[in-house]
C-alpha cells in the first residue's frame, strides 16, 4: 500500500519534469519568431539616438542623444502632425460611436426579420475590405469628377473638391472610415440593447414614458458600461490615425491637414531615408501610446472593475 | 411588445424603417456600383453613366483582365502568403496557449513567458527598425518576409489562451493517467474542444493577410512580387492620387493607359470575391462570436 503511493509520487514527479520540458519546447517557435521579428527591432530603436547611416550599422553610426527629438520641436511639422493625427482619430471614435449607437438603437425596433438581417449582412460588409480596394472607390465617388459631385452639378450646386482641398479632407476621412465601420462597432451595442430587461421598457410605457425617453432613460443607461468601455479601448489608439486610410487618400496637395505620424514616419523616415527622424517619431507615438493604454486600463479596473486588454 | 398605435408612434416606426434601409443602401451602393461599372463598356464608365446596373452590358473587362499577368501573380502571391501564414500562425498559437494556460505552479516560469509576450503586444521597435531587420535578414522581396512578420498573433494567442483555461480541468487528468503527453493532451483533448475560438483567429489570419497592403509596400520593393492588395494600390491608387493632385494632362494620359476605370473595378471584384465566399463564415464567428474578443488576463 505504502509502496504504491510512493511509487505513484514518483511517477507525478516524473511527468511533472517531461510536462515542463514539453511546455519550454512548445513555446520554443513562437519566441523565437518574437526575438527574430519583435524583441530584434526593439533593440534597433537606439537609433532615435543617433545618427544611422545604414552603411556604418547600429554598432558605428554616431551618436547623438537627443538631437533627433529636438529636431522634431524645432520642426514646425510636429505640430502640424500631432493636431491632425488627433482631429482625425478623435473624431473617427466619436463619430463612429455616436452613429453606430443610433443605428443599432434604430436596429432594433425592426421587428421585420428579414430585413434586419438582410441589412446587419450589408452593412457589416465594409469592415472586412481592405482599404486598398475601398480607396478606389472613394476616389470614383468623391472625386473632382466622381459621382457625387455629378450629382451636386446637377442640382446646380459647385463641386466640393473632397480629396484634394484642405477645408474638406480631413471631414472626407472621417466620413468614409465612418461609412466603413459604423456597421461592425454597432454589434456590441446591438447586444447591449438585446441584454435590456424588457420588463424595464413594459414599466416606462406603462407610466407614459414616449419611446424618446425610454431610450434616454433605459436604454442608453444600459449601454453606457460598453460605450465607456469602447471609449477606453481606442484611447490607446488615438495617436493611431489609420495609416491605412489616409496613406491611400491623401495627396501632396492635402499634406497640411492630411498628414498623420504614421504617414510621416513612412514618407520622410523610411521613404525619405531619414531613418533616425522617423524611429524619433514612432517612439514618441509608442510611448504615448502605452502610457494612455495604461493608464485607462489602471481608471478602468478602479472605475469599472474591469481589464481593458 | 408594446403596441402603441398612435400615429406619431406609426410615423416614428415608418420612419425608422426608411433610416435603416437607407443605411443599408448607403452601404451597398459603392461596393454595387463597382460590381456594375467592371461589366460595363468603357465609353458608359467615361461618361459617369453606371450606377446600379451595368450599361452596354460587357465582358471585356474580365477578359482583358485574364490577360494581365501580373495581376494573377500577385494573386498567386497572396494565395501563398494567406496559406503559409494560417499554418504558422495555427500552429504557433496553439502551441504557445497551451503552456500559457497552466499556472504558474504547473509550469514553472509561465508568468515570464506571458510577460513577454504582452510587452510584445503593446510595445515594436516601429516601421523603419522592423523594416531594417527584415532587410538584414535577405527577406527583401521574399514571401517570407509577409509571413514570418506575422508569425505570432499576440493578441489572438491571448484569446486562444483565455479559451484554453476555460476547458475542464478533468478531461487532461485523465488523458494523463493514461498515459499522454502534454503534446498528445492539445492535439487530441485541447484542439478538438476549441473549435469556435480556432476558427475565428483562422479567420483572422486569412482576413488580415489577404487584405494587408503595407508589408507588401514596404517588403517587396520589386512590382513583380507585389502582393495582391499592394499591386491594386500601386495600379489603381496611384493613379488617382496623380489625379487629385493636379498633374498634367499628358501626365495622366499616359499614367492611365496602363488601366481603365472598368478594368480596375474587375480588378477590385476579383480581389474581393475570395472575402465573399468566406463571408458567411466571417459572419458566423467573427460577429456573432464577436464577444471572445473581450480579452482579459
Amino acid at each position: 500500500m505504502k509502496k504504491t503511493k510512493y511509487e505513484k509520487q514518483v511517477r507525478a514527479k516524473k511527468s511533472y519534469k517531461t510536462s515542463q520540458r514539453y511546455y519550454h519546447l512548445m513555446l520554443l517557435p513562437g519566441m523565437i519568431f518574437l526575438v527574430l521579428f519583435h524583441y530584434i527591432p526593439i533593440g534597433g530603436i537606439v537609433m532615435a539616438f543617433q545618427n544611422f547611416v545604414p552603411s556604418k550599422g547600429l554598432f558605428r553610426s554616431d551618436w547623438v542623444g537627443l538631437k533627433n527629438f529636438e529636431r522634431l520641436l524645432i520642426k514646425k511639422d510636429i505640430q502640424e502632425l500631432l493636431r491632425n493625427t488627433l482631429v482625425i482619430s478623435i473624431g473617427k471614435i466619436l463619430v463612429v460611436m455616436v452613429v453606430a449607437v443610433l443605428f443599432a438603437i434604430l436596429l432594433n425596433e425592426i421587428r421585420h426579420m428579414r430585413l434586419k438581417k438582410g441589412v446587419q449582412t450589408i452593412v457589416y460588409l465594409p469592415h472586412f475590405l481592405s482599404w486598398a480596394v475601398l480607396a478606389p472607390i472613394v476616389y470614383n465617388l468623391l472625386g473632382m469628377d466622381g459621382m457625387v459631385n455629378d450629382v451636386l452639378n446637377a442640382l446646380g450646386l459647385e463641386s466640393v473638391n473632397f480629396l484634394g482641398s484642405n477645408k474638406t479632407f480631413q471631414g472626407t476621412v472621417i466620413g468614409t472610415y465612418v461609412w466603413k465601420e459604423f456597421g461592425y462597432a454597432s454589434i456590441v451595442y446591438l447586444a447591449a440593447i438585446t441584454g435590456v430587461d424588457p420588463g424595464l421598457h413594459e414599466a416606462a410605457a406603462i407610466d407614459g414614458a414616449s419611446w424618446w425617453r425610454r431610450v434616454w432613460h433605459v436604454t442608453l443607461p444600459a449601454m453606457l458600461p460598453i460605450i465607456v468601455l469602447m471609449l477606453a479601448i481606442n484611447v490607446g489608439n488615438i495617436l493611431s490615425a489609420g495609416f491605412d486610410q489616409v496613406y491611400n487618400l491623401y495627396n501632396i496637395r492635402v499634406y497640411e491637414t492630411g498628414d498623420i505620424l504614421d504617414t510621416y514616419v513612412f514618407r520622410v523616415g523610411l521613404e525619405g531615408r531619414q531613418y533616425s527622424l522617423g524611429t524619433a517619431v514612432d517612439l514618441v507615438k509608442s510611448v504615448v501610446g502605452l502610457v494612455l493604454m495604461l493608464s485607462v486600463n489602471g481608471l478602468s479596473k478602479k472605475i469599472l472593475h474591469r481589464s481593458v486588454f | 411588445m408594446i403596441e402603441n398605435k398612435s400615429l406619431a408612434s406609426r410615423i416614428r416606426i415608418v420612419l425608422t424603417y426608411i433610416i435603416i434601409i437607407l443605411a443599408g443602401l448607403l452601404c451597398l451602393f459603392p461596393l454595387w456600383n463597382v460590381v456594375a461599372i467592371s461589366f460595363s463598356s468603357s465609353w458608359a464608365v467615361v461618361a459617369d453613366k453606371v450606377t446600379w446596373y451595368p450599361i452596354d452590358f460587357t465582358l471585356v473587362s474580365y477578359k482583358e483582365l485574364f490577360k494581365d499577368n501580373q495581376f494573377w501573380r500577385s494573386f498567386g502571391i497572396s494565395v501563398t502568403r494567406v496559406v503559409l501564414s494560417l499554418v504558422i500562425n495555427m500552429i504557433i498559437m496553439v502551441l504557445m496557449a497551451y503552456p500559457l494556460s497552466k499556472t504558474e505552479d504547473e509550469f514553472r516560469g509561465r508568468n515570464i513567458y506571458m510577460g513577454l509576450l504582452i510587452i510584445a503586444m503593446l510595445f515594436n521597435g516601429g516601421t523603419i527598425p522592423t523594416y531594417l531587420v527584415v532587410k538584414q535578414y535577405g527577406l527583401l522581396n521574399s514571401v517570407w518576409a509577409l509571413v514570418l512578420t506575422g508569425a505570432v498573433p499576440i493578441f489572438n494567442t491571448i484569446m486562444v489562451k483565455n479559451f484554453f483555461v476555460g476547458i475542464p480541468k478533468s478531461l487532461e487528468e485523465a488523458a494523463i493517467i493514461d498515459g499522454a503527453n502534454p503534446l498528445q493532451v492539445l492535439v487530441r483533448i485541447f484542439i478538438p474542444c476549441s473549435k469556435p475560438v480556432l476558427a475565428t483567429v483562422a479567420l483572422f489570419s486569412i482576413v488580415g493577410n489577404w487584405n494587408d497592403y503595407f508589408k507588401g509596400l514596404i517588403y517587396m520593393p520589386k512590382l513583380k512580387n507585389l502582393p495582391l492588395m499592394s499591386y491594386i494600390r500601386d495600379i489603381v491608387i496611384n493613379l488617382q492620387q496623380l489625379a487629385e493632385s493636379g498633374a498634367s494632362a499628358e501626365e495622366l494620359a499616359s499614367a492611365a493607359q496602363i488601366s481603365s476605370d472598368a478594368l480596375n473595378s474587375a480588378k477590385i471584384v476579383v480581389a474581393v470575391v475570395p472575402l465573399l465566399i468566406i463571408y458567411p463564415l466571417l459572419q458566423k464567428y467573427l460577429i456573432t462570436g464577436i464577444t471572445i474578443g473581450s480579452v482579459k488576463e
